[in-house]
């Protein structure tokens, strides 16, 4: 059969060029797959696939590299922008971002996280935030809000118990080194654009070496949350996004 | 081609010199007594200005071997240092380095222990070095230096071996060889590898870039599948078994006739020597076999050499008796087998090694 030839006037989506066409381990309603597309857009747009080198975390997102057709590196848990700061340090003139959760980056990384940031490395990192831990079944993470029930805060998080919640994106705003610190979500078509741009800005100042950008990704695991992905996607706005609100945190020229 | 070089220097300024002479691109490191001067060293010479290594401060010796995980991952050559305590924090990356088949430099100028022990010179971290430290089945190539000339050439060997294994290398050495100064002579400067030459050589593994005239290259020790990473798994210790056949590296002083047998690394084998001599002034017949390589390990050469008559081996190291397993394994019940130690940061003499040889082995 014949493919349908779809005129370029009427094209209004495609699939990145540099998306595999491995199918993806996450859960029907996962915000990666999402995240995963505006990366690989954004790389295809800045055409920089051949200067870019990844590296993914450990967690649900350790696979990335089966997902975009670039060069990877699969660092051990929480120590991604360590590894990110060397490559950009012997390539200066690559593009280097890591792509890394809640726990990884927040919890097992926050060292190697919070120097990467505080030395002003010209690296991305995308910092996924579910409030869960996905790959392992569902455990707290740094970021579970109180009250919030997961495998490892059964009656729900208590501050006695288990501690408070962190945001480290306004940790990081403090620091010289980070200049580009933003928060965004990808549960509605105008938030997806508005993450795609923040990634791309993000990008283009790490090549003219503006320092550090995060990019804080308030994310959906309907799995671990143990809802459908619609009711997900409500129960983040009425609750994640209060606790973790949208926008730029921090936007300066490099000191 | 410059003039040799001939310098005064510590063992530990002679790390840094030989790392930009040899054409390394990157040092990450984290401050640890005794081998601070690594890095004080390298920052004072400033590389990045000549040869453009990279040489950068990490806030934690788990972000530093994780930078040279990075740095190895795009084929560059990348080292870091430290001393034990930072080694056991390393332990972690050393594993992932190995899993991932990532070929770099370690040096590990051990301190006593075990916790934070002290800053003087110890043998302690042999099983750590040799056996593992991190996770998982792997063998790192691990070379024990017994002079501060030994400091400048193992790093250009270990490096090089590392490369042909894409493997891990560890220089073994300790506070003594650090500390101490001693002429060396330095080998010319090496050009490093540019982009271009790296991306040729290492186009099938490293991530530093995808051409689009090859497959995507991902780094990493992952595999979910048992049947796939059971064939890992082998290939690994195939590769293992070719370092074992192919780069045993050993001194030998008196072996050829000796009755008693001393084994030594590094810094305890330069004492040592000096025991060989006063025994032999003695009319005993008492031999060194010094390993160069600690892992591969001269299994074969001990074999043979108990195979040949030697009536005892002394296994002589600044620990509690650690390497004295590997000797006993390679004597195989064929001879006796002691050993003799020295711990928390004291070293032994020449005259006690030969009371331990006579007390232990000759006198039985």
């Amino acid at each position: 059969m014949a493919e349908v030839e779809i005129k370029r006037e009427h094209l209004v989506y495609a699939k990145p060029k540099l998306i595999l066409d491995n199918v993806m381990h996450y859960c029907p309603g996962c915000s990666h797959g999402t995240v995963h597309k505006l990366v690989a857009e954004v790389i295809e747009e800045l055409g920089l696939a051949d200067k870019t080198v990844g590296v993914s975390p450990v967690g649900c997102s350790v696979f990335a590299y089966n997902y975009i057709d670039i060069d990877w590196i699969e660092a051990a848990h929480g120590r991604a922008l360590a590894v990110a700061s060397a490559v950009k340090r012997l390539y200066p003139g690559n593009m280097v971002f890591t792509y890394q959760g809640d726990g990884d980056l927040s919890a097992i990384g926050t060292a190697e996280s919070i120097h990467a940031a505080a030395r002003g490395e010209n690296v991305v990192a995308i910092y996924i935030n579910n409030a869960i831990y996905g790959m392992t079944g569902g455990q707290m993470a740094p970021t579970t809000l109180l009250g919030m029930k997961t495998a490892t805060t059964p009656y729900g998080r208590d501050p006695r118990l288990n501690g408070y919640p962190y945001k480290i994106a306004e940790m990081m705003a403090h620091l010289d080194g980070a200049t580009y610190i933003t928060r965004q979500s990808v549960h509605k078509p105008a938030n997806v654009r508005k993450c795609k741009a923040a990634i791309k800005k993000a990008f283009q100042r790490s090549m003219e070496g503006k320092g550090f950008s995060l990019v804080e990704v308030v994310s959906t695991c309907n799995s671990g949350w143990k809802m459908s992905p619609v009711a997900s996607n409500e129960w983040m706005e009425q609750n994640m996004l209060p606790f973790y609100p949208l926008g730029d945190i921090k936007d300066v020229d490099v000191k | 081609m410059a003039d040799k070089e001939v310098k005064l220097m510590k063992g530990n300024e002679v790390i840094a010199h030989a790392a930009i002479r040899y054409g390394c691109d990157g040092y990450f490191g984290y401050p640890i007594t005794p081998q601070s001067e690594v890095m004080e060293t390298l920052m004072e010479l400033k590389p990045w200005e000549t040869t453009g290594m990279v040489v950068l401060q990490a806030e934690s010796e788990i972000s530093s071997v994780n930078m040279v995980y990075g740095g190895a991952s795009t084929g560059k050559r990348v080292m870091t240092s430290s001393s034990s305590p930072g080694i056991s924090l390393m332990a972690e990356g050393i594993s992932y380095l190995a899993g991932a088949e990532l070929p770099c430099l370690i040096v590990n100028c051990q301190r006593g222990g075990p916790g934070l022990g002290t800053i003087q010179p110890s043998q302690g971290d042999y099983f750590q070095a040799c056996k593992g430290g991190g996770h998982g089945d792997y063998k790192l190539i691990v070379f024990a230096p017994n002079s501060v000339q030994e400091m400048h050439d193992h790093v250009f060997e270990a490096f090089d071996l590392a490369f042909k294994y894409r493997n891990p290398a560890m220089i073994l050495a300790d506070g003594a060889i650090g500390q101490m100064m001693e002429k060396v002579v330095l080998a010319p400067q090496r050009p490093r590898k540019s982009d271009a030459e790296i991306a040729a050589e290492c186009r099938t593994w490293a991530a530093n870039g995808k051409p689009a005239d090859r497959e995507r290259n991902v780094v990493t020790s992952l595999e979910l599948q048992s049947e796939k990473m059971e064939i890992i798994n082998h290939r690994l210790q195939e590769k293992y078994r070719m370092m074992e056949e192919c780069e045993v590296r050993y001194e030998e002083i008196g072996c050829e006739d000796a009755d008693y047998v001393i084994v030594a690394f590094g810094s305890s084998a330069r004492i040592c020597s000096a025991t060989v001599e006063m025994a032999r002034a003695e009319g005993l017949k008492v031999g060194l076999l010094r390993p160069i390589t600690l892992y591969p390990f001269p299994t074969k050469r001990i074999a043979e050499l108990a195979a040949r008559g030697v009536r005892g081996f002394l296994s002589a190291e600044l620990n509690a008796g650690q390497m004295v397993e590997d000797v006993r394994l390679a004597v195989n019940g064929k001879a006796p087998v002691e050993h003799y130690g020295r711990q928390g940061g004291m070293l032994f003499a020449p005259d006690e090694v030969l009371a331990a040889l006579k007390d232990k082995l000759i006198k039985k």
